[in-house]
């Protein structure tokens, strides 16, 4: 069963929610989707590690044998080539790596090549498995890198295993890569009116790709939560209320992962996670032992 | 030669940007002719920055004035040998007054693209 957590901006408390599910849970891979900042790693510190690295195939030109015919520029619908002075240009962050261009060249001039993008790091921490994705800096998208952590994580994949997704925050196309093949969505959401409007955009994204899912209200206080009210007024499922804890704030600072320093933490992430396996309709497999 | 310039929907004033803008205007440096030109890239699914500056480049345009462009086009333009500049006044006839007299600088503001959207 694969869980992916999102919400809609960063510092929420989605990467905190993400790491604590996958600690509490009895076997689990933990796969970090946000391939531009990825820091789920800080916390499990894995070891065992091996990197894979991301490439991706693009044009390479040669202008020898190029007539200036100028067809794969007017094929090419991503605008990754432009003709200038009678010859096509290719600008590497708009190539979608369709391949294209190279098939329909009428002098052989286009071949690929493999160009890096970024690596996968798998490692293992305690009872999880930890596969991370990096991006080089640079780049315009993180897809191909973020296809690689989800091949990653199907392998892994299995009966009573849990897969909890730390997706890229926000609602563009690399978080519909990301929750693409998740069995169920959990929303990390702040209670306040700008948390609700970023909540409101995950949602929509969400229930775009028909996912069940719940909501995670982070940051809690005797305040009122606009976050919280339009979960009920919509008759969503609120998973779990965390409350804004300065303690709990300094061990996310400090690297650590919270069920593992305080039974209050341990007790709130193992019913979030049996409340999400029952909504997703799964049985519980959390580490009561510990 | 001819000066390519990013306008709105009034075709009167300069658009505040080249990759979707909807329209350019091509003024004709020698004989002032001015012609409108649809901007293609509005309705591109990617690298709309790079579909815009293919439309300018086929016009055999040597300078275009705006007040932004993009990283993609900008470095496109340079491929091409067109000069950028700065515009400083929303009007089109203030800004080519200002063009001729050799007022405008260099473009500075090229800003990254806001695509995000490639299959990297
Ligand atoms: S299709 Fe081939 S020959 Fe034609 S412009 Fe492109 S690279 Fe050159
Ligand atoms: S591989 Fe596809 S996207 Fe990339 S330049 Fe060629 S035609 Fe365009």
């Amino acid at each position: 069963m694969k869980i992916a957590v999102l919400s809609g901006k960063g510092g929420t408390g989605k990467t905190l929610v993400a790491v604590n599910l996958a600690a509490v849970a009895k076997n689990s891979v933990y796969a970090d989707c946000d391939v531009e900042e990825p820091n789920g790693y800080l916390f499990f510190q894995p070891t065992e590690v091996t990197t894979q690295q991301v490439t991706v195939s693009i044009p390479s030109i040669d202008y020898n044998l190029c007539s200036g015919c100028r067809k794969c520029v007017d094929f090419c619908r991503f605008n990754a080539l432009a003709y200038i002075a009678q010859k096509p240009a290719f600008f590497a962050d708009l190539c979608h790596s369709c391949g294209g261009c190279t098939l329909l060249c009428p002098n052989h001039a286009i071949s690929e090549k493999q160009n890096a993008v970024g690596k996968v790091i798998i490692g293992n921490s305690q009872n999880v498995t930890t596969i991370t994705g990096i991006m080089d800096t640079g780049r315009a998208s993180g897809v191909s890198v973020i296809r690689q952590v989800l091949r990653c994580l199907n392998q892994k994949n299995k009966p009573g295993i849990i897969g909890i997704i730390d997706c890229p925050p926000g609602s563009a196309c690399i978080v519909m890569e990301s929750i693409r093949e998740a069995d169920y969505c959990v929303l990390v959401a702040e209670p306040t009116i700008f948390g609700l409007h970023n909540l409101q955009m995950v949602i929509e994204l969400v229930q775009l790709f028909n996912k069940p899912f719940g909501v995670v209200l982070n940051k809690c206080t005797a305040d009122a939560n606009p976050s919280a009210e339009y979960c009920h007024e919509k008759n969503m499922t609120i998973l779990a209320s965390i409350p804004f804890d300065k303690k709990l704030g300094q061990l996310v600072s400090d690297g650590q992962i919270a069920v593992h320093c305080d039974p209050l933490w341990q007790k709130l992430f193992i019913s979030l996670l049996d409340k999400i396996n029952k909504e997703a309709g799964y049985e519980a497999a959390t580490d009561n032992q510990r | 030669m001819n000066i390519a310039i990013p306008v709105d929907e009034t075709k009167t004033n300069v658009c505040a940007s080249l990759g979707r803008a909807p329209y350019f205007m091509i003024i004709n440096a020698n004989t002032g002719e001015k012609t409108i030109i649809d901007n293609p890239a509005p309705a591109a699914s990617g690298g709309a920055g790079i579909k815009a500056a293919q439309s300018v480049i086929d016009q055999n345009v040597k300078a275009i004035l705006t007040p932004r462009c993009g990283m993609n086009a900008a470095e496109a333009f340079k491929a091409a040998g067109i000069a950028l500049y700065q515009t400083v006044s929303e009007s089109i006839d203030q800004s080519l007054a200002a063009f001729n007299k050799g007022d405008l600088v260099e473009l500075q503001n090229i800003h990254p693209g806001f695509h995000g959207q490639g299959g990297k």
